[in-house]
């Protein structure tokens, strides 16, 4: 057997690629696609904890947060068109209105 | 039949709060409506008004004859605190209505009068709306007069003397922008209530001594507590006599506060013919009448009012002989016949007063509506003559009260001359006219009562016919002196047909009490019972007669013989009256009524004034106002305000909220820079701030 270690350390890399990326790219769908690594990586720790200790919890909580990141990437994208097809650029760095 | 039953039950008595109330309605009416009314009928529902009131008073007397007790109707309980009870109750007994029938009787007539006479003298005035406001104060007179008489305690017998005493002066000053420097009349008017505010004091104080003493107002508790309260402190009942003496000399013009009468004739006729001749002026009469209990009790006390009475009449009888303002002659018959009510009631001939007062209620109220009709007689002549441009020019300001400018009137004003004739005799006691009856009851009784007091009346008696017929002859007599007076006219009826009915009274008043039968004396003797009534005395009626006529025949040599020559004479050398050149300063004297006016101007009114105006002048207001306040109180006051406002309020609480204003904005622009806009600094902070709390978290 794989042992849980190389699984949870395999998500760690993958989450902290996934938060340096929200931190450092400019562009909003990168961003998007940033966070999606991070969501999945969660998703792997935790199948990777309920292969190893036998609890079906953690599988079903993978469907919540497959669900969820589903509905939040439609909102995202859905927002994104509509900032773009104002301003036809995604630079986060140039949507600063709200400064205060 | 219903009412003779009613009389003898006595169940009439109870419409007696109905006398003050007709009135009181009819000036309501004319207060509230008179101005959509018109003259017409704001005259009539004020004559209805008085009116009624006299039919009241009739039925009370008709009911007193079936019931000669009387009663007494209690309306409402007025001042209840601890002992002190004062009810609102009327006194009905054969005193009071007898007033009662004078007031409203005279009063009604004189309105009917009115009406004629105010519808003349608005325009003369030139205020056509003061008609209205004439006859709401002529029913307010009615009502307070008759709260006087009606009342059956001292304290509401005071509401209704204040309250004659104030139509006297809104009637007196009438035409307020008129007179002397256009405040003659204002003057006159606030001189009367002064002079009667003097009397009144003494009233109030005879009032405050009677409820110590007594511990009641009501008249029928203190005459019975009177002679217990005479045993046990005499003193106490002659204070109450004297100082009640000073409210009847203000109130009824006596020596020495009557100095206000001859200046109330400012005001409208009727005016003088109701209030200074018939009603008001007898009020202190009739207070004294009904404290007869009170004054029976004090000999020394009735010798004074009875002396003040009689150098009051033949003063003021003197003053009349030199006057020649027609009203101020009556005016000072007038001080001077009160002068001989006053002596009667003094000496303790009570019905003798009560008789002169309603006897002369009806001549003196004659002579003065008479002496209205030839004032305006003149009046319109002088204004025809004047529109038709045939006015002479020393005619220009013609005063058409004074007898010098009248004469002749006998032809021009038929009516006028026999009614005033008629008064004239009855005032000089002529008989067999009324005048006669009472004038003699009195100086009988004074003869056997007080001799000196009829020594004194006698004298003032001749005077009285003296002149009264030297009034005649001026004004009727003779030549016209003025053009107005050559083209004077009889007045139309509403003026005359009064008269016609007052001179018919003058001429049968004699009836009330004949000598011998002395009904008018047993009348009153169901209320008062001091009542002292002499036998017919022959020979003062004699005398007195006697004394009168000659007095005419004096006048009509000196007024009618020689004033007739002194007309033929130059104007200048001309004098304007026989007895001047007779008695040289003694007339001056007289004329000027012995200077009494400008010594108490002198000894009183000045010093006062001054006073005054020093009090107001200087100390308050150069010292209070200008120096204390302004300088003590105002200025540290206004420094400390400054101080406050600019120093305190401005710098410091200003500042205070300034800081915190400030303070806000520069910590709002430092934390501002935290809101960058960008995206990826917020989601750093984030991340910062997850690692914290994990490494918080895990490192616990």
């Amino acid at each position: 057997m794989v042992p849980v270690s190389y699984y949870v350390a395999l998500a760690t890399i993958l989450f902290t690629i996934g938060a340096v990326g929200v931190l450092v790219r400019r562009n909003a769908i990168v961003i998007f696609m940033s966070i999606e690594l991070m969501l999945n990586a969660a998703n792997l720790a935790f199948v990777a904890f309920a292969q190893a200790y036998g609890a079906m919890n953690g599988q079903i909580f993978v469907f919540f947060v497959i669900t969820v990141a589903a509905a939040e990437v439609a909102v995202g994208l859905a927002l994104i068109v509509a900032i773009f097809r104002t301003r036809r650029s995604i630079n986060v760095d140039e949507m600063h209105e709200l400064k205060g | 039949m219903l009412l003779s039953e009613a009389a003898t039950t006595g169940g009439l008595f109870n419409l007696v709060p109905l006398v003050v109330f007709f009135p009181v309605i009819g000036l309501l009416i004319n207060i509230i409506f008179g101005d959509r009314m018109g003259e017409k009928a704001i005259g009539i529902v004020a004559s209805i008004a008085a009116g009624l009131s006299f039919v009241v008073a009739v039925l009370l007397a008709i009911a007193l004859i079936g019931n000669h007790e009387g009663a007494v109707v209690h309306l409402f309980d007025w001042i209840h605190i601890g002992d002190l009870y004062i009810p609102w109750s009327f006194q009905v007994d054969t005193l009071s209505v007898t007033m009662m029938l004078v007031v409203a009787g005279v009063g009604t007539l004189i309105h009917i009068y009115s009406i004629g006479y105010m519808h003349d003298d608005v325009r003369f005035q030139g205020h056509p709306d003061a008609y209205k406001r004439f006859f709401v104060y002529m029913n307010l007179f009615i009502a307070a007069m008759m709260v006087l008489v009606s009342a059956d305690n001292y304290l509401m017998l005071f509401v209704g003397w204040e309250g004659v005493g104030l139509c006297s002066y809104l009637l007196i000053g009438f035409w307020f922008d008129k007179g002397e420097n256009g405040t003659g009349n204002a003057t006159a008017g606030k001189k009367a209530f002064v002079a009667n505010r003097i009397g009144d004091f003494g009233f109030l104080i005879a009032a405050f001594v009677m409820f110590w003493a007594f511990g009641t107002f009501t008249f029928n508790e203190v005459f019975e507590q009177a002679p217990a309260v005479a045993e046990a402190m005499p003193t106490v009942i002659m204070a109450i006599a004297i100082f009640m003496l000073i409210g009847v000399t203000g109130k009824s013009s006596q020596i020495p506060l009557y100095v206000w009468l001859p200046d109330a004739m400012a005001g409208p006729t009727p005016v003088s013919a109701l209030i200074h001749a018939a009603t008001m002026v007898t009020a202190g009469v009739y207070l004294v009448a009904r404290s007869a209990a009170l004054y029976t009790l004090v000999p020394e006390a009735q010798n004074i009012v009875a002396l003040v009475g009689g150098v009051t009449a033949l003063f003021a009888a003197t003053i009349a002989v030199a006057q020649f303002d027609i009203k101020k002659v009556l005016a000072y018959s007038t001080i001077s016949q009160l002068g001989f009510m006053v002596a009667a009631v003094g000496m303790g001939a009570f019905t003798a007063g009560m008789f002169h007062l309603v006897t002369h209620a009806f001549f003196k109220a004659l002579l003065f509506l008479s002496s209205g009709s030839i004032i305006l007689g003149l009046e319109h002549s002088h204004h025809h003559l004047e529109h038709d441009g045939k006015l002479p020019k020393s005619e220009a300001a013609l005063d058409p009260q004074d007898m010098r400018n009248m004469g002749g009137l006998r032809k021009r004003m038929k009516t006028t001359f026999w009614v005033y004739l008629i008064g004239a005799l009855a005032l000089a006691g002529i008989p067999p006219l009324a005048g006669f009856f009472s004038k003699d009851e009195i100086l009988t009784e004074a003869k056997v009562l007080n001799p000196t007091v009829y020594i004194l009346l006698v004298i003032a008696a001749f005077f009285t016919a003296f002149y009264m017929g030297r009034q005649i002859f001026m004004v009727f007599f003779g030549k016209p002196r003025t053009e107005s007076a050559g083209h004077a006219e009889e007045r139309p009826a509403i003026i005359t047909v009064p008269l016609i009915i007052l001179a018919t009274l003058s001429v049968t008043g004699g009836l009330l009490s004949l000598p011998g039968l002395h009904t008018f004396s047993h009348w009153l003797e169901h209320t008062l019972e001091h009542v002292h009534v002499e036998a017919f005395n022959i020979q003062v009626a004699a005398i007195s007669t006697g004394l009168a006529l000659v007095a005419f025949t004096l006048a009509y040599l000196l007024y009618y013989r020689r004033y007739q020559q002194q007309q033929s004479m130059p104007p200048a050398k001309r004098p304007d009256d026989p007895l001047r050149p007779m008695l040289g300063p003694v007339f001056t004297m007289l004329e000027n009524k012995y200077w009494v006016d400008e010594i108490y101007w002198a000894l009183f009114v000045n010093p006062y004034v001054n006073i005054s105006r020093f009090l107001a002048d200087i100390i308050d207001w150069n010292f209070w106002h200008d120096w204390f306040h302004n300088k003590v109180l105002a200025r540290p006051f206004r420094l400390f305000a400054r101080w406050t406002a600019w120093e305190f309020d401005l710098k410091v609480i200003d500042g205070i909220a300034n800081w915190l204003g400030n303070t806000t904005i520069s910590m709002g622009g430092s934390l501002r820079r935290i809101q960058t806009g960008y995206v990826r600094n917020y989601a750093l902070a984030v991340f910062v701030g997850v690692v914290a709390i994990v490494t918080f978290l895990l490192l616990r």
